[in-house]
Formats: structure tokens, C-alpha cells, sequence
């Protein structure tokens, strides 16, 4: 690669702009520890790169934390009443998955993944538009534009490029929007995390791309995903900034996340945030975590606990009040309840659906097969009238 | 998401009765870790790897112990990447191994479709037969168990139409433990499609008798291998995999009804014993195959060609199909309208023109 490539990819990338290679490159490298703003006993941690977010911002944040917490332990219970197929928690992550939300302005596109839930709902989606998949109606049960949320991703790392498409569009669109991908610490193994990362740069599009290190992968611990001295690393082959977070720090989270967006909107181009946070619960209500993993492991990080901290931390500052602290129980409370009422209430599911959506317009070959499940459903209609049993799925006629 | 699933415990675990290992009700799953560990313990070339499959035991628990019994150099996960897992596998292949691996999900397979299709299956081709690659490619595959999207598809169309892969399909606890035996024997690389609904299901056998069995070379070769799994006299359907339970359901209400139904489990359908099928179809004179994956371009349309211009002149009707339709798998609660049923079947044997 010529020094003139060196150079002018220097300068895109701002900050480390006519330094040689070297100090380029360190100027991309991550935090020799991870961000820390709040310690786990809520003592404040003061880092002069990041100050700290205002007690107005961090309060309204704390809100939406203890609803997320809401949202995880609602949705588990609905698992053990069968009422939700699966249930992949955030238990333990809601620092994260609150900032993710919360730091993207109204024209941003957040990319989700299975596990967050409680980050698309934070964002404004409808709760039970969002469970609609986990319940069973439909794979995605909410508009992808109406809120910029992307679909939850299953498939490890895919939607990361679809994040960088989005954010490419935008730039050739003229549009001030930022990109914020999330992925998991196993997705990182995945060709498409790399490919991703490696086309923002070369495009030089704003997207943050945000890795929750929860140190699992179903059962499979980081150690076994990478040997890099973190995943944050990762972004300097690349060509772009890698940041490490405490990824139970709701403070320090808001700044970093916030600071890369604000840098991705300023036309500073891509970065890689992650956060070290820890999977609480098991991967899904299936999963048996004592498998893989010691209860002691869990205990640990129970100290480290997002809420927590943020509480003491505003109670010592005075910022949360007794009132304050009822109104966001009473809040969280509140979407609980629609969630547990919208789930308990049986949704009617339409099977001709099946074939509306699958192509703009229906091929001859839907036509009769809708026609046929119709037909079979009436005759199904028929017989239940009659009192026979005539329902498609039994076995005997 | 993953769906991990603990094998429900009702009846799972009988009360060992006495020392004598007898016949005991053994599941699908079960079968499938038997035989990976019997061909671990027979062959020290043979390695297992993928995700969660060391010391979890895989998410369906088919690798559960192995990593135990044999130590994490036999038994491993490795770094979360499908495509990096079969890319591996070919080159463990080429210097000596023959790599096991499991692809988490059917659909989870996805990524590794370059090097199955690109390297996997062509490799003995180009290099006229100098590079074997005694892989097997195990993947818990089709749905029916209300799995969430992405973990319910049906995807052996793509594989059995890639020249160079045999593909494979057992539907009995027996086939489970002696095809994948076979397929870790075979020279040539095997995808190993295991229906995850049917992991649960029992049968009363002797896993040492099964191993014994096979140790001594007395299992009939399975591979190429259809076979009748119930036989009948007036219409013939062919099926495998997930869907040999549903058609024997069927041919048992059909019984009740005065027609007698032969069932046809192909169990392997790359190769495709042609032999068995158009015997069974000569001898009805009717046929219908049926199978889970949409029927475009399926393998049950390769399964009705072949029939068709085999057997033309036995028909009494069309060879006709029942398979899923033509659409993304649903979601868990609408699944049920999308599965081939025992009352589809039914009327698409009414149809076989019985008054002509
Ligand atoms: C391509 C692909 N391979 C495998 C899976 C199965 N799977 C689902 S979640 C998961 C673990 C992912 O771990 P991580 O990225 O750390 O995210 P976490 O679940 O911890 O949030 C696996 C292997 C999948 N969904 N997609
Ligand atoms: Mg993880």
C-alpha cells in the first residue's frame, strides 16, 4: 500500500490525520481498560475523555433501566406460562441495551439481535409488536421503518452489513443518519462481522458498531472465540477506532456510545464499541446453563449489577427521589401489565396469510396452493359444525 | 435465537430393571451419541467439532460426553463460524482426519454453503479421486417441533442437487445409530440430515447389540438403501426423514378404510435407490411421495421424474405429491397449516383414480 493511501486514509479518519502508520495506528487502539464512569458501588470514576452525562440525562436513563429489568423478568414468566415460544434475556445487559437506544436521535437506524428485546422496545416499538416473534404469530411482528429498528437478527452477524447498506444509503442520500449495529461476543467469529467492519471502513459510513461481550456464546466462553487482547482490538485491522466499555456503567456507556455516534455523525466515519458486560441467565429459558458454567462465575457479577450502582449513584448525588423512584416503578409497572395482558389475550393467527407476503404478487402457484389450504379449511369448518372431528391435524378422519 | 432443548424427561430414563443390558427405550438422540462415540472409539481419525458440542453436548445433546470420554482434542468447539468449521474440515480431511462436524441448525448452515458446495463436494472430482474427504456433515434439520424462524428449515434440496454429496436421512432409531456409522465409514463426504423432530422418538433396542452388530459387518448397507417400512398393495408412498412417521400414519388410517398402503423410507436420497421405489410403485401401480420441504424444485420432483419414467407404464394415475408449500417456513403457530398431514395424504391417495 502506497504512503499516499496511508495518508489519505489518515485524513478521512480525522484525529490521527499526517502521523505515520504507527501513531496512526495507536491512535486507534481501545482503552487499555474499559471505560468506567461509575464503579460498582456507585463512586464516580472520573475519566478526562469522557465526562460525565448530566444528572437530567442519567436520571431519565435510569428510568428506562428499571423497565428493561421489568421487561426481562415479564418476559421470562412468560415463558414458564408457555405463553412465549423462548425468551433470550437480557437479565444482567440492560445498561446496554437502554444507552443503545437512547443515544440515537430520531433519524438513526438501530440494528437489534435476538437478545434485544428490551433495546427495541427502549427505542418506542410497540412491546407486544416486538414478542410478536418470540410468541409465535409471525417472524417480525413491527414495521422496520415506523421506528428505524431494524429485525431482530437470528442469523450471527448478517445484520451487520445489512446496518452498513443502510448507512451507505444514507450518505449517498445526503442524510445526517448514524448506523448503530449490535452483535454479540460470539458473532464476532462470524465472516460477515469482519466483512462488515471492513466495508464501513473502506466506505467510511457512520455506523457504531456495538459488541456486547457477555463472555458467552450459548456455552462456549470468550476464550475460546478469540485470543486478541480484546474484541475492541478487533477494529484497528480494520482501520477504525475500537472503544472498551463497562458494560454495566449506564454512565459510561451514554458517553461512549454517545461519543462515537456524535464522531459518526460528524463524518468521523465508523468505530467499534464494546462492552463488558455478563449473560446473567441462561442463553434462552431451553438452555441449561449449569452445564458450562459455575454458580460462583454468576454470583460475581450479581455486585457488578447495572442497577445497582446507578442508584447509589444518584441517591448520593440526590438526583433520585423517593417520588422519582415510584414513578419508575409504577412506569415499569405499567409495561409489564400491557405486555402481560397483550400476551394473555389469544391472538387469532390467519394461515392465508402464508402466502400474502412472499412475493409483491402472489405466482399461480401460491394462487392454488392458498386455494387449496382455504378449501381444506372450510371442509375442516364443515365438519366441526357437523360435530365430527374433521380438524386438519388429527390423525383420523 | 437458539433453541436449546433438554430432551423432555417423561420416561427418559427407565429404572435399570437389572445388570443385563436387554432391549430399553432409546431415543434418536441417543442412538446418534452412541454411534459417535462407538466410531470415536473405533477410529482415533474420527473427530467431532462445531459449536457447543464440547462440553455442553450440543445443543440437542447428541455430542453429550464425548468431549469427556475422549478429551477436548477429539471433541471440540470451535470459534463461532459455520463456514470456518467446514473450511477446517476439509483440510483436517486432506491430512488424515475424518471430521464429524455439526452445523448447530439447518439454517445455520448456511454460511458454510462456499465450502460445502465449492470444496466440499468437489474436491475427489478435481483431483480425479486423489483427495478423498471423508466428512460428515451433521445437521439437526425441518421443523414440527415450534421452532422460531430460521431453525425449522428443510434444506436437502440444496445439497442433493450438488453433484459429489451424499445425503442422508434417517427416520428410525435403528437407521439413526447404523447410517451414521456408515456415513463416518464412507469415503465420500455426508451430509447428515437429522430430523430434530424426531430426536424424542423411541424405539426398544441394545445400543451394544447395534454396535456389535456393525463391528462385525452383519448391518445391511443403508446407504443407496430404500426400504419398505410397511407394506401394502394398492398405492405406494415414498418419503423420508421426518416425514416416514406422518406417511405410516397415514397408510394405518388408510388400513381402516380397507386400502392398503405400502410406505417407502428412502433413508438416503443422494444416492437414490431406484430399485427399491419402482418395485414398490410397479407392484401398487400408485404413488405419491411425500416430503416436508416446499415441492418446487424439490427432491420429491426429482422423486416423481424418476418414477414417472420408470414405471410409466405400471401407473394407474399420476404419481402426485404432498410436501410443504411453496413458502418461507411459519412460525411456530401456523406451522400445523403448512405440514404435510395424515388427512393430505389420505386425499391425495382418493385421487389416484381408483374408478378408472
Ligand atoms: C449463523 C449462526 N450460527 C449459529 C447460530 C446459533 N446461535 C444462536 S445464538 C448463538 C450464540 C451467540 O453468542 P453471542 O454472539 O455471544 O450472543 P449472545 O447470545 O451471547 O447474546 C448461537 C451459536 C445462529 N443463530 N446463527
Ligand atoms: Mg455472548
Amino acid at each position: 500500500m502506497s504512503t499516499a493511501t496511508n495518508e489519505g486514509r489518515g485524513r478521512r479518519m480525522g484525529g490521527a490525520a499526517g502521523g505515520t502508520p504507527s501513531t496512526a495506528a495507536h491512535a486507534l487502539l481501545p482503552s487499555p481498560e474499559p471505560v468506567q464512569l461509575v464503579d460498582p458501588e456507585g463512586h464516580p470514576h472520573p475519566d478526562d475523555r469522557y465526562p460525565l452525562p448530566d444528572g437530567d440525562r442519567l436520571l431519565g436513563a435510569y428510568g428506562r433501566l428499571i423497565a428493561g429489568r421489568r421487561i426481562n423478568d415479564q418476559a421470562n414468566a412468560l415463558v414458564r406460562q408457555g405463553r412465549l415460544a423462548v425468551y433470550p434475556s437480557s437479565h444482567g445487559q440492560e445498561a446496554c441495551q437502554v444507552a443503545a437506544a437512547v443515544v440515537l436521535g430520531d433519524e438513526d437506524w438501530l440494528f437489534p439481535t435476538y437478545r434485544d428485546t428490551v433495546a427495541v422496545i427502549t427505542r418506542g416499538v410497540d412491546p407486544l409488536e416486538v414478542l410478536t416473534l418470540l410468541r409465535g404469530d409471525w417472524h417480525a411482528g413491527y414495521d422496520p421503518h415506523e421506528h428505524r429498528v431494524a429485525t431482530q437478527a437470528t442469523p450471527l452477524a448478517t445484520q451487520l452489513l445489512h446496518a452498513v447498506g443502510v448507512a451507505h444509503a444514507a450518505k449517498l442520500r445526503g442524510e445526517s443518519t448514524v448506523v448503530l449495529a449490535m452483535c454479540g461476543d460470539g458473532a464476532t467469529s462470524e465472516g460477515d462481522f469482519h466483512e462488515a467492519l471492513n466495508f464501513a471502513a473502506v466506505f467510511h459510513v457512520p455506523v457504531v458498531f456495538f459488541v456486547q461481550n457477555n463472555e458467552f456464546a450459548i456455552s462456549v466462553p470468550l476464550k475460546n472465540q478469540t485470543v486478541a487482547p480484546s474484541l475492541a482490538h478487533k477494529a484497528i485491522g480494520y482501520g477504525m477506532p475500537g472503544e472498551r466499555v463497562d458494560g454495566n456503567d449506564l454512565a459510561a456507556l451514554l458517553a461512549v456510545l454517545g461519543a462515537a455516534v456524535d464522531r459518526a455523525r460528524d463524518g468521523g466515519g465508523p468505530s467499534l464499541v464494546e462492552a463488558h458486560t455478563y449473560r446473567m441467565q441462561a442463553h434462552t429459558n431451553a438452555d441449561d446453563a449449569t452445564r458450562y458454567r459455575s454458580a460462583d462465575d454468576v454470583e460475581r457479577w450479581v455486585l457488578k449489577d447495572p442497577i445497582l450502582r446507578m442508584r447509589t449513584y444518584l441517591k448520593t448525588l440526590d438526583l433520585l427521589t423517593e417520588e422519582s423512584e415510584q414513578a419508575f416503578a409504577a412506569d415499569a409497572d405499567a409495561t409489564a401489565a400491557v405486555i402481560r395482558k397483550g400476551l394473555n389475550t389469544e391472538v387469532e393467527v390467519n394461515p392465508t396469510e402464508l402466502f400474502e407476503y412472499v412475493y409483491t404478487e402472489k405466482t399461480s402457484q401460491l394462487r392454488e396452493q392458498a386455494a387449496l389450504l382455504r378449501e381444506e379449511l372450510a371442509r375442516d369448518a364443515d365438519a366441526a359444525a357437523a360435530g365430527t372431528d374433521g380438524s386438519m391435524e388429527g390423525d383420523q378422519r | 435465537m437458539t433453541q436449546t432443548t433438554e430432551a423432555p424427561a417423561p420416561g427418559t430414563t427407565l429404572p435399570d430393571a437389572g445388570a443385563a443390558p436387554a432391549p430399553r427405550a432409546t431415543t434418536f438422540a441417543k442412538a446418534l451419541n452412541a454411534a459417535l462415540a462407538d466410531a470415536m472409539e473405533a477410529d482415533a481419525a474420527v473427530l467431532m467439532f462445531g459449536e457447543d458440542v464440547g462440553p455442553l453436548g450440543g445443543v440437542f445433546r447428541i455430542t453429550d460426553g464425548l468431549t469427556a470420554r475422549f478429551g477436548e482434542e477429539r471433541c471440540f468447539d470451535t470459534p463461532l463460524a459455520e463456514s470456518g468449521i467446514m473450511g477446517m474440515a476439509v483440510g483436517m480431511a486432506m491430512n488424515g482426519m475424518k471430521p464429524v462436524v455439526e452445523m448447530q441448525f439447518d439454517a445455520f448452515a448456511y454460511p458454510a454453503f462456499e465450502q460445502v458446495v465449492s470444496h466440499v463436494a468437489k474436491m475427489p472430482n478435481r483431483t480425479k479421486g486423489k483427495v478423498r474427504l471423508p466428512i460428515v456433515i451433521r445437521i439437526p434439520y425441518a421443523g414440527g417441533i415450534g421452532g422460531v424462524e430460521h431453525h425449522c428449515d428443510s434444506s436437502e434440496a440444496y445439497y442433493a442437487h450438488t453433484p459429489g454429496l451424499t445425503v442422508l436421512a434417517p427416520a428410525t432409531v435403528r437407521d439413526a445409530y447404523f447410517m451414521l456409522r456408515e456415513a463416518i465409514a464412507s469415503p465420500d463426504p455426508v451430509v447428515f440430515l437429522e430430523p430434530k423432530k424426531l430426536y424424542w422418538s423411541k424405539e426398544e433396542v441394545d445400543l451394544a447389540e447395534l454396535r456389535r452388530t456393525y463391528d462385525d459387518g452383519e448391518a445391511p448397507r443403508r446407504i443407496g438403501r430404500a426400504v419398505v417400512a410397511r407394506p401394502g398393495t394398492d398405492a405406494t408412498l415414498i418419503s423420508y426423514g421426518p416425514s416416514v412417521p406422518t406417511a405410516l400414519a397415514a397408510a394405518a388410517a388408510a388400513a381402516e378404510e380397507g386400502r392398503s398402503i405400502e410406505v417407502i423410507d428412502l433413508r438416503s436420497i443422494v444416492p437414490f435407490d431406484d430399485e427399491t421405489v419402482c418395485a414398490s410403485v410397479r407392484r401398487t401401480g400408485r404413488a405419491v411421495v411425500v416430503a416436508e420441504a416446499p415441492g418446487f424444485a424439490s427432491v420429491a420432483s426429482e422423486i416423481v421424474a424418476r418414477v414417472q419414467e420408470r414405471c410409466f407404464h405400471s401407473l394407474a394415475a399420476p404419481v402426485l405429491r404432498v410436501t410443504g408449500f411453496d413458502i418461507p417456513y411459519p412460525s411456530p403457530k401456523l406451522e400445523h397449516f403448512y405440514l404435510p398431514s395424515v388427512d393430505r395424504i389420505l386425499d391425495a391417495v382418493d385421487s389416484l383414480q381408483w374408478e378408472d
